[in-house]
């Protein structure tokens, strides 16, 4: 017994969203987030009813973030000669760019790891499988990437310790 | 969904939102376009309040291949329609476009029979005969289940044209309100028994 794909997409989509906009910044999660479902609906049908779909749709996520990435190193970059702002899409909902430019400056496996494990809660062991490596590395790849933020992203240390 | 084995790492992505709903709504559209334009949107859905009550329109490729009450349990219908049909269920509403319009010039009095596509693999054998039959009981009209079990060429089979009548996939678009017991009274209904009447009495008004 299979969901309806409808429910799929209900239940986990702002998670993927999530996972793509902390892995690839807010200009590229859309077009990775789009390519994993196109991916997944594609796949569904195969997909064994006992499946962990978190994982499996983390899983679908990472490939596209990958490629979206590859791409995005082979497209020329004038990006760089625009000033940083936040917003860059100009949507009034794309969230803080500074977290993004904090998550950014990390090494891409820690910031895969710290998304995989905190915004999608997949265990380390998963993640190790996913990124290759081991349980023990990728954990403390999400550990490092936590560390570091704590110093870069300003937020954190915001001492009226209320999140917005 | 987000692990707190670190409240600090929570707070730190408390700037990226849980749901984001125009986010969402933007990448749905596009999900459904995307997966129509690589046809692997097997179903598509909407819903559309009548005097009848909401109902739920689905249609594959071929045709419309259910109409679903809001008695009968629309999640609960989806999720057989995942099993028997496709699990490549998206809603969207404008893949049904046609359909809702003439569903609502039907319930406006402006329409007497219905011109669209359908996809008949919900139903089988003997049933799909009788209801293939159905279509021809015009609007306003009716026939007793022995009538139709007769015009289907078994007209022993009474009951079972009540079976067919109550498995109809596609109510309303195959009028099986139209068929009555043959006391003149209406008879079960997939929609309710209130909805037959409904159905009947604004016929008969047209």
């Amino acid at each position: 017994m299979r969901r309806p794909f409808e429910q799929i997409v209900a239940e986990y989509g702002p998670m993927v969203l999530r996972v793509c906009r902390a892995v690839l910044g807010p200009q590229d999660a859309e077009d990775a987030w789009s390519e994993t479902f196109v991916s997944a609906l594609k796949a569904y049908p195969d997909l064994p009813p006992d499946a962990n779909v978190e994982a499996w749709l983390v899983t679908i996520a990472h490939r596209r973030s990958v490629d979206v990435t590859r791409a995005a190193a082979r497209r020329p970059t004038p990006v760089e000669t625009l000033p940083e702002r936040p917003g860059v899409t100009g949507r009034p909902e794309d969230w803080d760019g500074d977290l993004w430019r904090a998550l950014k400056a990390l090494p891409a496996r820690q910031r895969q790891a710290v998304a995989y494990h905190y915004l999608a809660g997949l265990p380390y062991k998963e993640i190790a499988a996913l990124c290759g490596g081991s349980t023990d590395a990728a954990r403390r790849a999400a550990a490092d990437g936590i560390k570091t933020l704590r110093g870069t992203y300003p937020r954190l240390t915001d001492q009226s310790g209320v999140a917005r | 969904m987000t692990t707190a084995s670190d409240p600090q790492a929570g707070r730190l992505f408390a700037a990226l939102p849980t749901q984001d709903a125009p986010a969402m709504a933007r990448l749905h559209e596009r999900l459904v376009d995307e997966a129509q334009r690589e046809g692997v949107l097997d179903l598509a859905y909407r819903t559309m309040d009548t005097p009848v009550g909401r109902l739920l329109l689905a249609s594959t490729v071929q045709g419309l291949v259910k109409v679903a009450f809001a008695i009968q349990d629309h999640d609960a219908v989806l999720r057989r329609l995942a099993d028997d049909v496709s699990p490549r269920i998206l809603e969207a509403p404008a893949r049904l476009d046609e359909v809702s319009r003439q569903l609502e010039e039907y319930f406006a009095g402006r329409r007497t029979r219905f011109d669209l596509p359908l996809d008949w693999r919900l139903s089988k054998g003997f049933r799909r005969e009788v209801l293939t039959h159905l279509r021809e009981i015009g609007y306003g009209r009716t026939e007793s289940y022995a009538q139709v079990a007769a015009a289907a060429g078994s007209p022993r089979a009474v009951r079972a044209v009540g079976t067919a009548c109550a498995t109809n996939p596609l109510p309303l678009v195959v009028p099986c309100h139209r068929v009555v017991r043959s006391d003149g009274s209406a008879g079960g209904y997939a929609g309710g028994p209130d909805a037959k009447l409904t159905l009947l009495a604004m016929e008969r008004a047209a």
